[in-house]
């Protein structure tokens, strides 16, 4: 795959009120490049991640996909967030829809697909992530693990061009974890999905990520490939970061 | 009202506290003299008093299903909208797709107290349409000796029309209910 910009951030900054979350971030990602996020609490991951569809407006710098701008809030924001999928650490399924129905909403209601085919389409991909034989139930019958991995398959049904993923595993019971990162490492590998991942799971990072981004006080600290970044950071937040996870 | 006070439009949300407060907090027979009085008075109109009654009633009403639908739209997690806005809806579809119908499944109870409030409400438009009725059933028998019992009787329909749609709307309210618990 060629290394084609496809999300590129500008001198991003973000306040909430005083508090200045996001400093001058300046990350390109590339089409088909998986990238990890760490950090500390509060260091603005979820920020980033919130902010590259647009869920929180930027004060300061840019921010692009696929060469276009992202848009005040309207219309034309709503289509483009289409095109970039998130997955979040509380799942977020809709309550009052089946696991059918939470899958191929967004193809109904914003890509105009009809309905047949948008069931087709969703049952493909719920069997992708192994799910398909629970179509019929209502998120609150679900697993933590089978929960997100519907979260997932609802986001791949609008055909994104990439994937964010905010903590998708911490929410979850240890034995759920792996599934869910299977069906992530499958997306990454054999999708050639891209993708930004806020996680601390190292194993994942070390065989899907290219490269690790930590960050720390709204700023990024040090960019890696996982090999460099877990067995030999550069920055000393880092290496402290690293022997605070590593302890537990 | 309640999408006007969650919209992230500031005008809207002005519009909608506005209203909500203003008819929340006046006592419903001040509305309803000044509306079937006052209207008249000042040259608009006449209505009918029954039209009258109607209007002051829905606007009081609505004030309060307001403030119980915002207060419902508020339980529905924000996530639910996140995600909605994360899959490319719109700030429309969001609402009527994904939180409109989770906040109705809290506030149906709330609902029905209010529409059982209604019903009693409707009585204050009673007294004032016997206040008044007395008032022009006796201007009328004065000038033109028209008989007032037609004129009452009219009275007691209008006040039945008035309450027993309401009455359906509470038993299909609490039927709602009965299937969610
Ligand atoms: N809606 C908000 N309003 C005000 N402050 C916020 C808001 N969301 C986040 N913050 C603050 O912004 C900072 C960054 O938050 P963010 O959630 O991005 O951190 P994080 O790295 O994801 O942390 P965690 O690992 O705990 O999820 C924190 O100090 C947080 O308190
Ligand atoms: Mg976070």
């Amino acid at each position: 795959m060629a290394d084609e910009a496809l999300v590129v951030l500008q001198g991003v900054n973000k306040w909430f009120g005083d508090l200045h979350v996001l400093r001058d971030i300046d990350l390109t990602i590339d089409r088909g490049e998986v990238v990890v996020v760490i950090g500390p609490s509060g260091s603005g991951k979820s920020t980033l991640c919130r902010v590259i569809n647009r869920l929180e407006p930027i004060q300061k710098g840019t921010i692009t996909i696929d060469g276009v701008a992202l848009p005040e809030e309207g219309k034309e924001l709503a289509r483009l967030r289409a095109d970039v999928g998130m997955v979040f650490q509380s799942f977020n399924l809709f309550a009052h829809k089946t696991v059918l129905q939470n899958v191929t909403l967004g193809p109904i209601k914003v890509r105009k697909t009809s309905k047949a085919q948008a069931a087709d389409q969703a049952m493909t991909l719920l069997e992708r992530v192994g799910i398909a034989d629970k179509a019929k139930r209502y998120p609150a019958e679900l697993s933590g693990g089978q929960q997100q991995r519907v979260a997932i398959a609802r986001a791949l049904a609008m055909d994104p061009k990439v994937m964010l993923f905010d903590e998708p595993t911490s929410a979850l019971d240890p034995e759920m974890i792996k599934e869910v990162l299977d069906v992530m490492l499958d997306l990454a590998q054999d999708a050639g999905m891209t993708m930004v991942v806020v996680t601390h799971e190292m194993g994942f990072a070390r065989s899907a990520a290219r490269r690790v981004v930590f960050m720390d006080q709204g700023a990024i600290v040090e960019i890696a490939s996982p090999e460099q970044f877990f067995s030999n950071p550069e920055s000393e937040r880092a290496q402290d970061f690293l022997s605070k996870i590593l302890a537990h | 009202m309640a999408a006007c006070r969650v919209s992230p439009v500031p005008p809207l949300q002005w519009f909608g506290a506005t209203y909500v407060e203003l008819f929340r907090n006046a006592p419903l027979s001040v509305l309803m003299l000044l509306f079937v009085f006052g209207l008249t008075k000042a040259g608009v109109g006449p209505y009918s008093f029954f039209a009258s009654a109607i209007v002051v009633l829905s606007i009081y009403t609505s004030a309060f299903l307001a403030e119980t639908f915002r207060a419902g739209i508020n339980t529905v997690a924000a996530g639910q909208a996140e995600a909605a806005r994360a899959i490319g809806l719109t700030f429309p579809q969001t609402l009527g797709i994904v939180v409109f119908p989770q906040a109705l499944r809290t506030v149906v109870g709330p609902i029905g107290n209010l529409f059982i409030a209604l019903i009693k409400n409707s009585s204050i438009a009673s007294v004032i349409s016997v206040l008044e009725l007395s008032k022009r059933s006796n201007l009328l028998i004065d000038q033109q000796g028209v008989s007032p019992i037609p004129v009452f009787l009219g009275a007691a329909v209008a006040y039945l029309i008035l309450t027993l749609p309401s009455g359906f709307l509470v038993g299909y309210v609490e039927r709602k209910v009965s299937i969610k618990r």
